[in-house]
């Protein structure tokens, strides 16, 4: 269970969070939602400890980040920053047992953890010996997914893991981190700008606007139940396809 | 980064050069012919001379100032120069003439001279035969009828000593044109009017190329120019301790005459006899020369020393101050700027400086190529690491790697090839600057070159050239060798 807790953080005065809180239970996926310059980030940048909120705390299990070591929070959260972020300089394989090898896992340890997690996200392990710049950006997903999960922690965050791919392969892979969620059993926050990305994976969905949770619940409660005027126009503003109607 | 099997090879490599030092005694000379040849000499008759004594020879290593400099700070025991040289650049007083007059001041500063040798090499001034038949020349007053076309090349010294060209022109009236007055390295200014590119130049009244070049001697008929009788230098201390070898080089007081010099000089700059050869032929010995072998051998010990020590410098005090500079910005500025500001000493000004804090020889050598290889290595650290995406940074960090690790795994492989471009730089550049240590007696593949650009002898000149050259050429290739193994896969085009 993965808790935000009435986080608040400013940037030489400007509020870019307020009092926001989350709450992800055990083995669900939360998404988080919203444009550009709502403070999603920010609540990425506190959740994986790289800034400190000036107000609020975040748990993990009842227990509050402080108490972790930065290193045993950092195997606590799988990571996959936008578009992979894969090192330029490592090989797929040497992307993904960087930090088992500095953990000191045995080799032989790594190998069946490495064997596994690659045929979960369907990487065929000729892939792994690429360099980043000779992967598709598919699969230097695949391969950012694999490396998240490598210390198999509870919670994984996912900072638009679609952003960057073309519409076909965006829903081959969205279709694949819903079994491979499901499978794992993960607490899972997941940051999008897509709303039928959100709706997809996530059970619940948290509404974010200029430092806000606007509305946190299912698809349906946004839809059906908009806790504010913002939430309904949020959804209209999302693409949908015309209908043939409006084209003639 | 996979170093440690290049790096110990390395360091042997260094420990091998570095059996090239310590001696009992150093001797020094000045840069051109004549000084080696006498250099070679005390060094010769004070290692036959009995008890033996480690010796160590600094010959060539400039002009009056640095060889005084050298003596004075104990870098040098002994070298030779001259009377008229030690009153005017030394004591500052042209008026002191005779010997015991200038004995008695040097001996004020802890400096003992011995008798003269026996010949005086004043300054003369030189035209070519045909010019002084033409223009009817047979005296400096002469010179002066033509003060509106006559061209001079004047060598350095000369043109800045107050008993050089500034007197000269005073007491002789000459108003020479100062746009037709160059300013040249001694040993060209023969070229320059054997090619009747000057018309007259200043000589040394013993240089053996005066009749090479078939060169008249301008008579001094106002007796401006002072005597400069060859002597022995040493400091007191010297004098002191080694009583015995002081005899020995006292043996030579009065023993070598002009005819004798002139024909030393002629031996060594026309015959292209070595300076030992030509020394050893004055103390009837047979002189104990190194194959040409065995001198490339040594000497390029030397210069992977120097070079070594500088790039060992450059990479492990140069790339922590480019990381220094890249996380303290107020610091990293005044890294970057002092560092640059070194870059634009010029090198044989920078040996200067560092003589009265270093002395001669090895150390103020390897100081300034120290220094001079810290701004490549900085500058490239500093802007391979500010070229990160700071995104991988980021990443890292929310990975749980350690600001160690973050530096070890990350930065340093992403910054990599920036790296190696500049202690390439930094290798290249001490390769061609090492071959200046030679001026302060550092040794290494500049001694062929000094030498033999004073005794004007290509060959020599070569002997030095050449192998530096291909030890730039191998530097560059050992460090594509290196980029493929240290640089990451993934980072190469």
């Amino acid at each position: 269970m993965l808790v935000l807790e009435h986080i608040s953080k400013a940037f030489e005065g400007n509020a870019a969070l307020t009092d926001v809180s989350l709450s992800i239970p055990k083995g669900t996926t939360c998404a988080l939602i919203g444009s550009s310059g709502s403070g999603k980030t920010t609540l990425l940048r506190i959740t994986l400890r790289l800034i400190g909120a000036d107000q609020g705390t975040v748990r993990l299990d009842e227990r509050p980040l402080s108490d972790f070591a930065p290193e045993a929070w950092a195997d606590r959260i799988g990571y996959v920053p936008q578009e992979g972020g894969l090192f330029p300089h490592l090989t797929g394989e040497h992307n993904v047992t960087l930090v088992p090898r500095l953990r000191r896992w045995p080799v032989a340890r790594i190998a069946a953890r490495v064997a596994e997690l690659a045929q979960l996200v369907a990487l065929e392990a000729a892939v792994l010996q690429r360099f980043p710049h000779e992967m598709s950006g598919g699969q230097k997903q695949r391969v950012a997914l694999m490396r998240a999960a490598m210390l198999d922690p509870p919670v994984m965050l996912l900072d638009e893991p679609m952003a960057a791919l073309d519409p076909l392969i965006r829903s081959a892979l969205q279709h694949e981190l819903k079994t491979i969620f499901q499978r794992l059993g993960k607490t899972v926050l997941i940051v999008t700008h897509d709303l039928a990305e959100a709706a997809y994976l996530a059970e619940r969905i948290t509404l974010l606007h200029a430092g806000r949770v606007v509305q946190t619940g299912s698809y349906e409660d946004l839809l059906q139940r908009p806790a504010d005027p913002f939430v309904t126009s949020f959804i209209q503003a999302q693409r949908t396809l015309p209908s043939l109607a409006q084209c003639q | 980064m996979r170093a440690p099997g290049w790096l110990l090879a390395w360091c042997g490599v260094l420990l091998c050069a570095s059996r090239v030092a310590t001696a009992d005694i150093v001797v020094g000379s000045k840069i051109f012919t004549e000084g080696y040849i006498l250099g070679e000499l005390a060094a010769q008759t004070l290692e036959a001379s009995r008890p033996p004594v480690p010796l160590v020879r600094k010959l060539g290593m400039g002009s009056t100032g640095i060889l005084f400099e050298s003596l004075n700070s104990g870098a040098i025991d002994v070298y030779p120069d001259y009377t008229g040289t030690l009153a005017e650049a030394v004591l500052k007083n042209p008026q002191l003439k005779s010997v015991p007059e200038i004995r008695a001041a040097l001996l004020k500063m802890g400096i003992v001279i011995s008798a003269p040798l026996g010949f005086d090499n004043t300054y003369a001034l030189a035209v070519r035969n045909d010019f002084a038949q033409a223009e009817a020349l047979g005296t400096i007053s002469d010179l002066a009828r033509l003060h509106a076309t006559l061209r001079a090349g004047f060598s350095y010294e000369f043109m800045d000593r107050q008993d050089g060209y500034p007197g000269l022109a005073e007491r002789y009236r000459l108003g020479l044109d100062p746009g037709h007055v160059s300013r040249m390295e001694h040993s060209l200014t023969y070229q320059a009017i054997d090619q009747r590119a000057v018309d007259v130049i200043d000589v040394y009244s013993t240089d053996a190329k005066i009749r090479k070049f078939r060169l008249r001697l301008l008579e001094d008929n106002l007796g401006y120019f002072p005597t400069y009788q060859a002597v022995w230098v040493a400091r007191a201390a010297f004098v002191a301790k080694y009583p015995a070898q002081w005899r020995a080089l006292e043996h030579w007081e009065g023993r070598i005459n002009a005819d004798t010099m002139q024909r030393l000089n002629a031996e060594a700059d026309i015959n292209k006899r070595s300076v030992a050869q030509v020394a050893a032929g004055l103390r009837g010995a047979t002189a104990d020369t190194q194959t040409l072998a065995g001198q490339i051998g040594r000497r390029t010990l030397e210069h992977l020393w120097l070079v070594g020590v500088s790039l060992a410098f450059s990479i492990f005090v140069g790339v922590p101050l480019g990381i220094l500079a890249v996380g303290h910005r107020r610091t990293g500025q005044v890294i970057l700027t002092v560092s640059a500001i070194t870059q634009t000493i010029p090198s044989l000004a920078l040996l200067c400086f560092l003589i009265p804090v270093f002395g001669v020889g090895t150390k103020p050598a390897l100081a300034a190529l120290c220094l001079y290889s810290l701004l490549p290595v900085v500058l490239n650290t500093f802007t391979g690491i500010r070229g990160i995406d700071p995104r991988h940074l980021e990443n890292a960090r929310a990975f749980g790697l350690t600001p160690r690790q973050i530096l070890r795994y990350i930065i340093l492989p992403l910054a990599s090839p920036a790296l190696l471009t500049g202690i390439r730089t930094a290798t290249i550049v001490s390769i061609g600057t090492a071959t200046l240590a030679a001026l302060v007696g550092a040794g290494g593949y500049g001694v062929p070159i000094v030498s033999g650009l004073s005794l004007n002898d290509v060959p020599t000149i070569l002997t030095g050239a050449i192998p530096a050259a291909l030890m730039a050429w191998a530097a560059h290739a050992g460090f594509n060798l290196l980029g493929r193994l240290i640089i990451p896969a993934g980072l190469q085009s």
